[in-house]
């Protein structure tokens, strides 16, 4: 809808930002490329949340440069808020309204033709739709965060920003969530990312940035991040299954599509 | 930009009057304390009440009124704050709509439920032995003030709801409202109170409310008092509104 702008996806330049004496952003630059699947790390309180929420123009920056689609997000809020979808840090889903109740909401408010048959669309897509009409407060975690991405693909915004989009969810729901981010990047729309989960970053991202004490301090593709080590050495480890692989060989059970069912039945026990 | 604003605020109005009628009861525990509080004074402490002619289910039915409206708006301030709680709210910021939309959603689902709730205390109300003989104009005065009133004081509840750090603490802000109506005309008329009680009494808006409801629902003539209590609804509405706009724009943007 508004795409053909021309330039970057995402650039930030010498962005500051502070809270009374904190001061948390001390001049972060950084550059996404359109189609771009883009990490940005750091611990607790780096200052993650701060980027992305005034990318997406509910916070106002001290000073510097920001600009989303090719807009300002200072200047031409309501065309960067067209630009983007947001996915905030706690699944974002109204809880009393339906799956699909909640998907057409955000269909009408972004003025689209059809809402119910767009809705229906992105049910099916995120193996919502034995779910569609139960309140959201009986849904499970994995849910919840799929019904959340799902309700930010609506519109087809050129940028979509992800904060921590995997935080408390079990491995299974990860992996959902890692698929649909994916297929996101797939159809050329931009992903910012925010994660505090490293293995995350290095199975999504085209580029990792770590913000650490206010300012980007690396910036660059996995290969450029590990070159800054020392080169690897070989060493010969007995290859044994990680707790992980061993979980989702139990919870899977065999059938490898059997996990959205599981997910239905885990969802009415909440 | 405007058909906008009104396009988004009726989709937005129509999400949060949904958790009202399914979570009904919120208008039952709303409706609840001013029916015992009606109940109460009617029929314990009512008797030894000098309050002139008439029953005094007439004469309180007014305070009751307000005190409906008070307990309606502390609601208004937990969804508000519910929204902020979950996130839901910065989504609807981040989505290209009109903004305050978001906000006027809430107050007019507060205005239709404390309609609702008043329809109901009301009902209680005539069940008890209320009778007036207004006719229908003096009737929707009385409702144009109350809606005045519910306008008012839920733009005073778009404050707590939007910066509260707790749930209880979003809801809190109504208590002194819920007592306003004790030092007023509302329950005992003002006469008996001594000195700087009834001064305060006299001079707070409750009374002037009550009091050109109580005149309208009573077919006296309108008094000086129903021209204060408009001049405090309105004056109260502009001042509410003001802050409220303030609290959301220093919150965003």
């Amino acid at each position: 809808m508004t795409t053909g702008v021309q330039g970057p996806a995402v650039r930030v330049q010498s962005l500051e930002k502070s809270y009374r004496e904190l001061h948390v952003l001390r001049g972060v630059d950084f550059d996404i490329a359109r189609g771009a699947i883009f990490a940005l790390l750091g611990s607790n309180g780096a200052g993650k949340t701060t980027i992305v929420n005034i990318l997406s123009t509910l916070l106002r920056a001290d000073a510097g440069m920001v600009s989303v689609n090719g807009f300002d997000v200072a200047t031409q809020a309501a065309e960067v808020r067209a630009s983007i979808s947001l996915a905030g840090q706690f699944a974002a889903v109204d809880e009393i309204l339906s799956g699909r109740e909640n998907l057409v909401l955000v269909a009408r408010l972004r003025h689209l033709k059809d809402p119910g048959k767009i809705a229906d669309g992105l049910l099916e897509r995120f193996a919502l739709a034995a779910a569609a009409r139960r309140r959201v407060s009986t849904y499970s975690g994995g849910m919840r965060r799929r019904l959340d991405i799902a309700m930010s693909l609506i519109g087809n915004p050129p940028v979509i920003l992800l904060d921590e989009p995997t935080s408390g969810l079990d491995p299974e729901g990860r992996l959902e969530v890692w698929q649909a981010v994916r297929e996101l990047a797939g159809q050329g729309r931009t992903v910012l990312l925010t994660t505090q989960a490293l293995d995350e970053a290095e199975q999504l991202a085209d580029r990792i940035a770590i913000l650490h004490e206010g300012r980007i301090t690396v910036n660059g593709t996995l290969a450029e991040l590990r070159a800054l080590l020392p080169p690897a050495k070989v060493e010969y480890v007995e290859k044994q299954p990680s707790l992980e692989d061993v979980f989702l060989a139990i919870v899977r059970g065999g059938s490898p599509g059997g996990s959205d069912g599981a997910d239905t039945a885990a969802g009415t026990g909440r | 930009m405007t058909t906008r604003f009104v396009g988004d605020t009726v989709v937005l109005t129509g999400r949060s009057l949904r958790h009202i009628t399914r979570s009904p009861d919120t208008i039952i525990t709303t409706t609840l304390m001013p029916i015992a509080f009606m109940l109460l004074f009617v029929y314990v402490f009512g008797g030894a009440i000098q309050h002139g002619s008439g029953t005094y289910v007439d004469y309180l039915l007014p305070g009751i009124l307000l005190i409906t409206i008070a307990s309606g708006i502390s609601y208004t301030a937990f969804r508000l704050f519910l929204d902020m709680q979950g996130g839901i709210f910065e989504r609807f910021q981040s989505l290209p709509i009109a903004r305050p939309a978001v906000l006027w959603a809430h107050v007019l689902t507060s205005l239709v439920a404390n309609l609702v709730s008043l329809a109901v205390v009301v009902l209680v109300a005539l069940l008890i032995g209320f009778r007036s003989p207004a006719g229908v104009l003096a009737w929707l005065a009385v409702a144009a003030i109350l809606v005045l009133c519910t306008l008012a004081l839920t733009w005073l509840a778009v404050i707590p709801g939007l910066t509260a750090k707790s749930a209880d603490g979003a809801s809190a802000f109504a208590y002194p409202l819920i007592f306003l109506p004790f030092v007023s005309s509302a329950f005992v008329p003002t006469a008996t109170m001594p000195g700087p009680v009834r001064a305060f009494a006299e001079n707070q808006p409750v009374t002037s409310i009550v009091n050109a409801i109580r005149d309208l629902l009573t077919r006296q003539p309108v008094g000086s008092d129903t021209w204060i209590a408009l001049a405090w609804c309105v004056g109260l509405l502009v001042v509410a509104y003001a802050l409220a706009m303030r609290t959301y724009r220093r919150k965003f943007s």
